[in-house]
């Protein structure tokens, strides 16, 4: 049995602003599960005594002098914008109706 | 939208039945030089955009890389604040969608902050001490900023469509969260202020941030519940966002306690949400309530390995530390001698700093007082600012001491050079100089201005020959008229007298 439920999914595609079918939901239900399924198996293979860990491998501070780089030209920062207005991202209103 | 119009209970009678419990979350800003995990720069004003990375607007691939000197800023504010610093910590991404995070989540610390279990004494007005435990102070970065257009004045209810500029996307800030704090009874508004205040002087000392509110550098959640008096269980909260000035947070503080009560006494149930503060009505309206949006899946940071804190490095910041603020203020009140009242309006007033270097450079403590708490606090009051933003360096008072002291000057146009000196036009002597307001003392000039006066008023001349001293101040004003008000007045008096021969 999927760790992922429907309800899950409704709540994960609201969480992400995404609009989904109840097919969709339907498909991806499964489909997602699979994914966790998966990655659950990793706990059948680590036993207690591994520590948990977020990077594969054991480095640490990894880190940088604070010092200034290059930054991008106003042109390079809104070439994936879909609008823009005055050097600024355009986004449509964030409340709508409320 | 909600109204202005809740009902309050009166503070006094609200607090003869209830205990508020507060609890704070300041973000403060480092004063880096550049962002938390990019290179770019972190400037406040800059052009929108324009202090932009492919890692602040995270495009796809991008690699973040921290800031040493932001974790070690991290690390001086949580020694600061009395706390542990973790041995090892590292970072989280928090998941939400919104457009002032252009990645879809802030990279934040979750349950492993760097610093921990910390505390604060804060100092009330009549001196008493309150300590507020320090649950934890965590590193993370700011998110972009939002115009709402179309809309009434700039909010986001109404408009039509936002921009978005991610100059400050990225830049490195420090949570500190304090505990839940009870006790505070009817100081509860006034210790609020005092401890974002403590908090702001603690980071603007260690040289950690700018620590001004009014840029946003010092920010306070203001978390208020009340309790019945003797109850064992913590009232349901409300987390006031959006409270930038010190008076504010005092202000909301007292409203959330003023309203929590009329809604408690009508037997209703106060709803755990976030609470904007209204600095021009002083209140709060609804913001959203806890709900299912706050499901922000904190997982660990991929791109981002740990940190690992040696002691050598922790002590070696250590020693870095200054002196703490409070125990600055008690040395320096001793020092100069003020009286309680007296050094209370010093601290207040902002100007420690500057007094101490005036002092510093050789002028006595009463008259570095003079200076700072008198003509240059009534110049800001004037001009509406804050007295440190008002371009006076204790090097102006010292060179308007000494232009005094060598009687090039006297007072009352050292008032009027201070004056042009807040409008920029230079320092005193250059001032003096260009305006031609040195006090005339030479005795050619006076002697010829003492001469006209006493051949056109000869009774005050007899006055002062029968020994009526006190009437010479009658020739003053025609000689101050003559030396356009330069002369020196004690050089004035000797000449007359030097001429009657007396």
């Amino acid at each position: 049995m999927s760790a992922i439920s429907r309800e899950d999914l409704v709540h994960l595609s609201r969480l992400a602003h995404i609009e989904m079918s109840g097919a969709e939901l339907d498909k991806m239900t499964g489909e997602l599960g699979v994914i966790v399924d998966a990655i659950a198996s990793v706990s059948e293979v680590a036993s207690s005594d591994i520590p948990a860990t977020s990077h594969p491998i054991p480095l640490t501070n990894v880190l940088r002098e604070d010092v200034v780089g290059q930054t991008l030209s106003i042109d390079e920062v809104l070439l994936n914008a879909p609008d823009s207005d005055s050097n600024r991202f355009k986004v449509p209103a964030i409340l709508d109706g409320e | 939208m909600s109204n202005y119009t809740d009902e309050l209970v009166d503070f006094d009678v609200a607090l003869e039945k209830y205990d508020p419990v507060l609890g704070f979350e300041v973000h403060v800003e480092l004063n880096t030089k550049t962002k938390m995990f990019s290179d770019a720069p972190n400037a406040f004003g800059d052009d929108p955009n324009t202090n932009v990375t492919p890692v602040d607007l995270g495009l796809p691939g991008v690699l973040p890389v921290v800031n040493k000197t932001a974790v070690e800023y991290s690390i001086l504010i949580g020694l600061a604040l009395n706390c542990q610093i973790a041995e090892r910590c590292g970072f989280a991404r928090k998941n939400y969608f919104y457009p002032d995070t252009p990645k879809n989540f802030q990279t934040s610390q979750y349950d492993d902050p760097i610093a921990f279990d910390g505390w604060l004494d804060v100092e009330l007005e009549d001196g008493e001490i309150f300590r507020v435990e320090i649950e934890r102070a965590h590193m993370e970065e700011d998110a972009g900023k939002l115009t709402h257009m179309g809309g009434a004045s700039g909010r986001i209810q109404g408009a039509d469509y936002s921009l978005v500029d991610y100059n400050r996307a990225g830049v490195p800030l420090v949570e500190i969260v304090t505990k839940t704090i009870e006790g505070a009874g009817k100081r509860a508004p006034e210790l609020a202020k005092a401890y974002v205040a403590a908090v702001r002087e603690i980071v603007k000392n260690l040289g950690v941030s700018d620590a001004k509110m009014e840029r946003g550098n010092v920010r306070c959640d203001a978390n208020v519940s009340l309790m019945l008096k003797g109850a064992d269980k913590f009232g349901t909260r409300t987390e006031t966002k959006n409270v930038n000035s010190l008076r504010a947070v005092e202000h909301a503080v007292h409203f959330e306690i003023e309203r929590h009560a009329a809604v408690l006494d009508s037997g209703a149930k106060i709803v755990q949400e976030t609470r904007h503060w209204h600095e021009d009505t002083r209140s709060t309206t609804s913001g959203r309530p806890k709900s299912d949006a706050d499901d922000y899946r904190y997982f660990p940071e991929p791109d981002l390995v740990p940190i690992v804190t040696t002691a050598e490095w922790v002590e070696e910041l250590r020693s870095r530390l200054p002196e703490p603020p409070a125990d600055r203020r008690k040395r320096l009140k001793a020092d100069w001698g003020y009286a309680d009242k007296e050094f209370r309006d010093v601290v207040n007033a902002g100007v420690l700093d500057e007094i101490e270097a005036t002092i510093a450079a050789g002028t006595s403590a009463a008259v570095a007082r003079k200076w700072w708490m008198g003509e240059i606090a009534r110049l800001a009051k004037a001009a509406d600012k804050e007295i440190a933003d008002l371009g006076v360096t204790p090097e102006t008072i010292v060179e308007l001491n000494s232009l005094i002291a060598e009687k090039k000057i006297n007072d009352k146009i050292a008032r009027l050079v201070l004056e042009y000196v807040v409008d920029g036009e230079g320092k005193p002597t250059e001032i003096v100089a260009k305006r031609s307001l040195a006090v005339v003392n030479d005795d050619d000039a006076l002697g010829k201005a003492v001469d006209d006066a006493m051949a056109a008023m000869p009774d005050v001349v007899e006055k002062i020959k029968g020994g009526k001293m006190q009437a010479i101040g009658a020739l003053m004003g025609p000689v101050m008229k003559a030396t356009r008000g330069q002369a020196d007045a004690g050089r004035v008096r000797e000449i007359v007298i030097e001429k009657l021969g007396l």
